[in-house]
């Protein structure tokens, strides 16, 4: 058993036991995930303390996470609940293969574990997507000379996209690499409306409110349309999308948190998944059968499920809390 | 190292039960009853502690069924669960803690987690 001194000492200390009746690939894993497991805990306390610093006006993420892939109606956090149960089912998958390994059947392991790959894919490629539509924005949004962000709503608060209500174009001609000397490309997409465009589009219509960044009894505040009229005067540029220096849903440390966290999880998901196509080639050659056990696949599975646990709390403390 | 039973009917459960969970949370998190936001507790609006004590529920599920914890050796169980108790429990109190600290002095003027002087 464990550190239990008897008479049992001899053999415990001359080897060839095994401690907490594991084998040693097991316990490092274990170790292993508990190591990881601090580093994520370390990431998601760190945004914790950020988050709390800027409390009153870090964005919502139901107004945020709202797009669902080949639809245009926005539906708050439902393609998120989506990726949780792919995750969870993938889980499921991956343990009924474990199962199946304890039982030498080894054409369950195969469809259980190649079930798992799918999943994983699905979860990685969903993940992908939304980057992508977090990185290309929304609605658009004017950046305030202090950083701050005021998003457009209609009278009754549902988001307005900039481009519907602005008046004009911007006048800025795109050069190329021809025209001059000292060429270098846009960092980013300039959008193609500028602070006037806004300004006039908003005057014209006066069904439009701002909503700030503050948050006042849980929901961001809403100015009347002469206060907001005041209000832009102090904006300086328009803010498409969301990258690490602007993020047109609040301040650039959301985005700049949502991108490491969520993509050190992906990074995750995605070393999974390459280790769990290793162990399909060696399940499906005969590997585990020639050797007796399957103990690599619920080596390999708990890692899986480590994977689906990070994703639980990071889900919890990104979207829901 | 084989079982004699199989698992399958509990895996299904705990499967459900997840899946069930989750359904609950994000619906709560999209409806967000006035009563639990308005309230708090130690801090926290009833509205977090009802998202984290389910993610804790959904957490021990995970770790006790799919990743087999509940067959292991009891003092391995422990070495783990405890470790990453208390560091989790404490990491979480000091961030949030200071979190506060911080929160304040931005928000301009409480000296009195640091009882510094507002010379700066």
């Amino acid at each position: 058993m464990s550190t239990v001194a008897s008479t049992a000492d001899k053999t415990t200390w001359e080897g060839g036991s095994r401690p907490f009746n594991l084998s040693y690939g097991k316990m490092m894993m274990w170790f292993f995930i508990l190591s990881d497991a601090l580093t994520f805990s370390g990431f998601l306390a760190a945004y914790g303390l950020m988050r709390f610093k800027f409390i009153d006006s870090w964005p919502i993420a139901e107004e945020v996470f709202t797009h669902v892939p080949f639809t245009h109606s926005p539906q708050p956090l439902l393609y998120v609940a989506f990726m949780t149960f792919i995750l969870i089912f993938s889980s499921v998958t991956m343990v009924l293969a474990v199962d199946a390994g304890h039982h030498m059947k080894k054409n369950k392991v195969v469809l259980y574990m190649l079930l798992t790959i799918v999943g994983g894919l699905i979860f990685v490629g969903s993940q992908a997507w939304e980057w992508k539509t977090f990185i290309h924005g929304s609605h658009g949004a004017l950046e305030t000379r202090s950083g701050n962000i005021l998003q457009f709503v209609d009278e009754t608060g549902k988001p307005v996209n900039i481009h519907s209500f602005a008046i004009g174009e911007s006048e800025r001609i795109a050069d190329t690499r021809d025209k001059g000397v000292w060429f270098s490309e846009d960092a980013h997409a300039i959008p193609s409306i500028n602070v006037a465009n806004v300004t006039d589009g908003f005057k014209a219509n006066s069904k439009l409110r701002i909503k700030t960044e503050n948050i006042i009894d849980g929901h961001k505040e809403i100015l009347s349309h002469a206060a907001s009229l005041e209000k832009i005067k102090q904006a300086v540029g328009v803010v498409e999308g969301a990258n690490m220096i602007h993020n047109e849903y609040g301040k650039p440390l959301f985005a700049n948190f949502f991108f490491f966290i969520t993509g050190f999880h992906g990074f995750h998901v995605f070393s999974g998944i390459v280790i769990n196509i290793i162990i399909f080639f060696n399940v499906v050659l005969g590997t585990y059968e020639k050797r007796g056990h399957y103990e690599m696949v619920e080596k390999v599975g708990l890692y899986w499920h480590f994977v689906d646990l990070v994703w639980v709390f990071v889900f919890t403390f990104f979207y829901l809390v | 190292m084989s079982h004699d039973t199989s698992h399958t009917k509990r895996i299904w459960f705990v499967f459900f039960l997840l899946l069930i969970i989750t359904v609950v949370e994000v619906a709560v998190g999209i409806v967000k009853p006035t009563f639990m936001a308005a309230h708090a507790f130690l801090g926290l609006k009833l509205l977090n502690w009802f998202f984290i004590i389910l993610t804790l529920v959904k957490a021990y599920y995970i770790v006790y069924a799919f990743m087999h914890m509940e067959n292991e050796n009891k003092f391995f169980r422990r070495l783990l669960v405890i470790s990453i108790i208390f560091y989790v429990s404490y990491i979480m109190f000091i961030f949030l803690l200071e979190g506060s600290a911080l929160h304040d002095s931005f928000m301009g003027g409480s000296a009195k987690f640091y009882h510094m002087s507002k010379d700066f």
